[in-house]
């Protein structure tokens, strides 16, 4: 579904993507993970058609892709914030039927209706502004738009990084399920690995350009990495390790309670 | 007995009809603990009650606000200030925000010296490179002469720390210090944040949405819920946490072990 090779990518003077290599197969899940300045949200920007400084060679469902690209109804993206991706004077139903609008699909109505039970809206959101809805409910909306041309590539720029816990673990369950029920194709870039290893078969880690490790969920979660970025990546996801010990006796128990409601 | 550092009892932080924080209650020594909760849980607003600095439209009430027996209800405006940044200091998400732009970050902190003390230039300077490299800059000299737009996240976190800390005080309050910064860097602030407050025998109190990190940061943690602690947990017994959204908070950590 995806066939990259060797893609480069520049900001003016600076490589910002350096000579990366990766297939992923249709209905495969591919995960990016890398710091900032890594260049993994710079590739999936190539991958998306949104960054023309780019060479190398690119395919996309069976399309080898030019230099500049106009057509992008086979790859959508969704982005980190969805309160920037989405106009703030545009309610959700204009959100949902520019594209349709664009493409020219006729009687569009049906279309956004089951755009917004797909990603577990309500008919009464479709006429809600982008500030009467919650971050959960802006990333479903933003979700709804780029599935709505059912495009067979979803790629994904840290899609739960802006939300809540309990939020984001609604959004990677809804993610979960599109793409089971659609045979949806993912790149997905974080930097949480905890998150790429839900979502995704395959990761690739990325560090200055270069994709440095390409590993399977499996070895990431069995942590038989060989990189010693990725070792250290994983180091870091298992959290901070205190090591100065508790305080002995901060406070005496009797005066702890001082209003607590537990 | 000597008063508790910090005695906050039935404070509650309201926007016109809106009751953002309410009944929060909470005393403690020199230990650390944890505030977490998700946004709009109040406990952002809490620290910042805490030092008296909220938003304009708000408006704070508690039964009693204490720092080491000082009523800061009653503090005017001139008292705060001195006791913010002295004895009280506040470290937030984006150093970019916090820092002054135009000045050499040294400038910066050695000003913070200048301003807590009757310190010559040259002390100042001598303290700042110190303090520097106690948060594990490991260039000072070079670093001193840099402006924020030249240092990366990471060094901002620390140049910020540096700065909070020269000031020597008795409670820092830390509202998501690391959650700008990447994984690896997170752990190194958190490091010099670790051994700064240990070896200063200071308070903490850490703000976070980020329930392991409290847990395994403090000795103890506040759950916030729209604007009330829902419960209160010893940070080793985070596993025996009874109330339901603390529970759902649980729940929802991605976790890359199991599937």
């Amino acid at each position: 579904m995806i066939e990259a090779r060797a893609l480069a990518a520049r900001f003016g003077p600076t490589t910002a993507v350096d000579g990366v290599s990766f297939s992923v197969a249709s209905g495969e899940a591919f995960g990016i993970v890398g710091e900032s300045g890594s260049g993994k949200s710079t590739l999936l920007r190539v991958l998306a058609g949104l960054h023309e400084a780019w060479s190398g060679r690119l395919v996309l469902d069976g399309v080898p892709q030019g230099r500049r690209r106009a057509p992008r109804g086979r790859v959508q993206m969704v982005f980190q914030d969805p309160y920037g991706s989405l106009h703030p004077r545009h309610t959700v139903d204009r959100a949902l039927a520019e594209p349709l609008a664009v493409h020219r699909v006729e009687d569009p109505a049906p279309r956004i209706a089951a755009a917004l039970d797909a990603v577990g809206l309500e008919p009464m959101h479709r006429f809600r502004y982008p500030h009467q809805l919650s971050g959960g409910q802006r990333q479903r909306v933003a979700i709804a738009r780029a599935l709505i041309l059912e495009p067979p590539i979803l790629l994904l720029d840290e899609p739960t990084a802006a939300l809540d816990a309990s939020v984001q673990a609604e959004i990677i369950a809804l993610l979960q399920r599109l793409r089971r029920e659609r045979r949806l194709t993912y790149v997905l870039v974080s930097h949480n690995l905890a998150i790429v290893a839900q979502l995704c078969e395959r990761v690739a880690v990325m560090q200055d350009g270069r994709i440095v490790e390409e590993l399977t969920v499996a070895e990431l979660r069995a942590r038989t990495a060989q990189h010693p970025y990725t070792r250290e990546l994983l180091a870091a996801s298992q959290g901070y390790m205190r090591r100065h010990t508790p305080h002995p006796n901060p406070l005496p128990q009797a005066e702890r309670g001082l209003g607590e409601r537990s | 007995m000597s008063a508790p550092l910090l005695e906050v009892s039935d404070l509650a932080v309201r926007f016109g009809e809106h009751q953002a924080v309410r009944g929060v209650g909470f005393a403690m020594g020199r230990e650390r603990v944890g505030i977490v909760g998700e946004s709009g849980s109040g406990k952002s607003l809490t620290g910042r009650a805490i030092l008296r600095l909220l938003p304009t439209g708000a408006r704070l009430s508690a039964t009693r606000l204490a720092f080491a027996g000082i009523d800061l209800l009653a503090a005017g405006a001139d008292e705060m200030r001195a006791l913010r940044g002295r004895r009280l200091a506040l470290v937030l998400q984006d150093p970019k925000f916090s820092l002054n732009p135009l000045m050499p970050v040294g400038q910066q902190i050695a000003e913070a010296y200048r301003a807590h003390g009757r310190l010559s230039a040259a002390e100042a300077r001598q303290r700042t490179l110190g303090m520097l490299d106690a948060v594990r800059i490991r260039e000072p000299r070079r670093v001193h002469d840099l402006y924020p737009h030249e240092i990366s996240g990471g060094m901002g976190q620390r140049v910020m720390i540096a700065m909070m800390l020269a000031g020597d005080p008795d409670l820092l309050i830390a509202d998501e210090p690391t959650s700008a910064l990447d994984v690896t860097v997170q752990a190194q602030v958190l490091a010099v944040l670790d051994e700064q407050v240990s070896r200063r025998d200071m308070g903490l109190i850490l703000i976070s949405h980020d329930l392991d990190l409290v847990a395994r940061f403090c000795d103890r943690v506040l759950v916030m819920e729209r604007g009330i602690i829902v419960e209160t947990l010893a940070a080793a017994a985070l596993d025996e946490a009874q109330h339901p959204y603390t529970r759902r908070l649980l729940a929802a950590r991605p976790r890359l072990a199991a599937p």
